[in-house]
């Protein structure tokens, strides 16, 4: 048997003619659903019920994190192009848009490690009041999640750059895909319900 | 748009290159208008615009970038179970807490 028919055979098909990885992650991404539906219920529940500041408007840096979003936006286009390029079985394409996926994702953690740190300094720690509390759970618990793409689609790049991700493997860096943009979507609740609806 | 599907069952039906890109694109027009409508104070139209605006950033992702709209439906009945959920667990706390007073 070759290594293609191998590889074809390792995606574990269900009876209803899917692979039980997809199947199994895409239940996974629904239960993350609810995962964050709790974190931004929080923030809701809890929005404007601060006794004492740093508020909301006076704090939120909208250009700042207008970029951000961009960059994450950018990050799932550039995602999508990666899992066409090793479809194709394109090494090159697979490895420079992986490798923008991993720096945006990098720009983007940028970026919040930059908002954290200047919202702590600006006197808005975790225990602060309820806004400070809510929003580094949500916001926090979110960049940790771009964490673990970033480290998972750079283990895929090295695979990448090591020959070892054959366009038979594409299902690997589709999975990866779903899950980068499902962080992506996340953000996009985040970006307009904490800081465009104020 | 061309769509192919070349693997087992449902499965990884995907778009072209150029038709991602126009989706990339049609995503970053989508959020300098959020942040415009933001910007622009449009006092009872702003919430239901940007909320309006911000689904139909999430949809795209969803359908294209996700690849929902060419896979298994089976696939966008067991994603839309968690999100219903949790979008019925948003409104219902967010009025418990903010329109029904003495309630929490």
């Amino acid at each position: 048997m070759s290594d293609a028919a191998l590889a074809h055979d390792e995606h574990h098909y269900t009876s209803t003619g899917l692979t039980s990885w997809k199947l199994g992650f895409w239940t996974f991404i629904g239960s993350e659903c609810l995962f964050f539906g709790t974190l931004i219920s929080t923030y809701m529940v809890y929005k404007g019920q601060s006794l004492t500041g740093p508020f909301t408007q006076e704090i939120l840096d909208i250009p700042l994190t207008t970029i951000s979003t961009f960059v994450l936006l950018m990050s799932s286009l550039a995602m999508v192009l990666a899992l066409d390029g090793v479809q194709r079985g394109s090494k090159k394409l697979t490895m420079i848009w992986l490798a923008t996926v991993v720096l945006l994702g990098a720009v983007f953690l940028g970026f919040q490690v930059y908002e954290f740190s200047h919202f702590y300094h600006e006197g808005l720690a975790l225990s602060t009041n309820l806004f400070g509390s809510s929003f580094y759970l949500l916001t926090g618990f979110h960049g940790a999640h771009v964490t673990v793409g970033v480290i998972w689609l750079t283990t895929l790049l090295i695979m990448s750059a090591t020959n070892k991700l054959p366009p038979e493997k594409a299902l690997n860096v589709e999975i990866a895909g779903l899950y980068w943009h499902f962080v992506d979507v996340v953000w996009i609740v985040i970006f307009v319900l904490v800081y465009l609806i104020q | 748009m061309s769509a192919d599907t070349h693997s087992h069952g449902h499965e990884a039906g995907h778009a072209s290159v150029g038709f991602y890109w126009m989706i990339g694109i049609i995503l970053a027009v989508l959020t300098g208008l959020e942040v415009a409508a933001y910007y622009m104070e449009l006092g009872s139209f702003e919430i239901p615009l940007l909320l309006g605006l911000s689904v139909a950033k999430f949809i795209l992702v969803v359908a294209f970038f996700m690849h929902l709209k060419f896979d298994s439906r089976i696939f966008t009945f067991v994603f839309s179970a968690g999100l219903v959920l949790a979008t019925f667990m948003i409104g219902a706390l967010i009025l418990l807490y903010h329109f029904v007073p003495g309630a929490a």
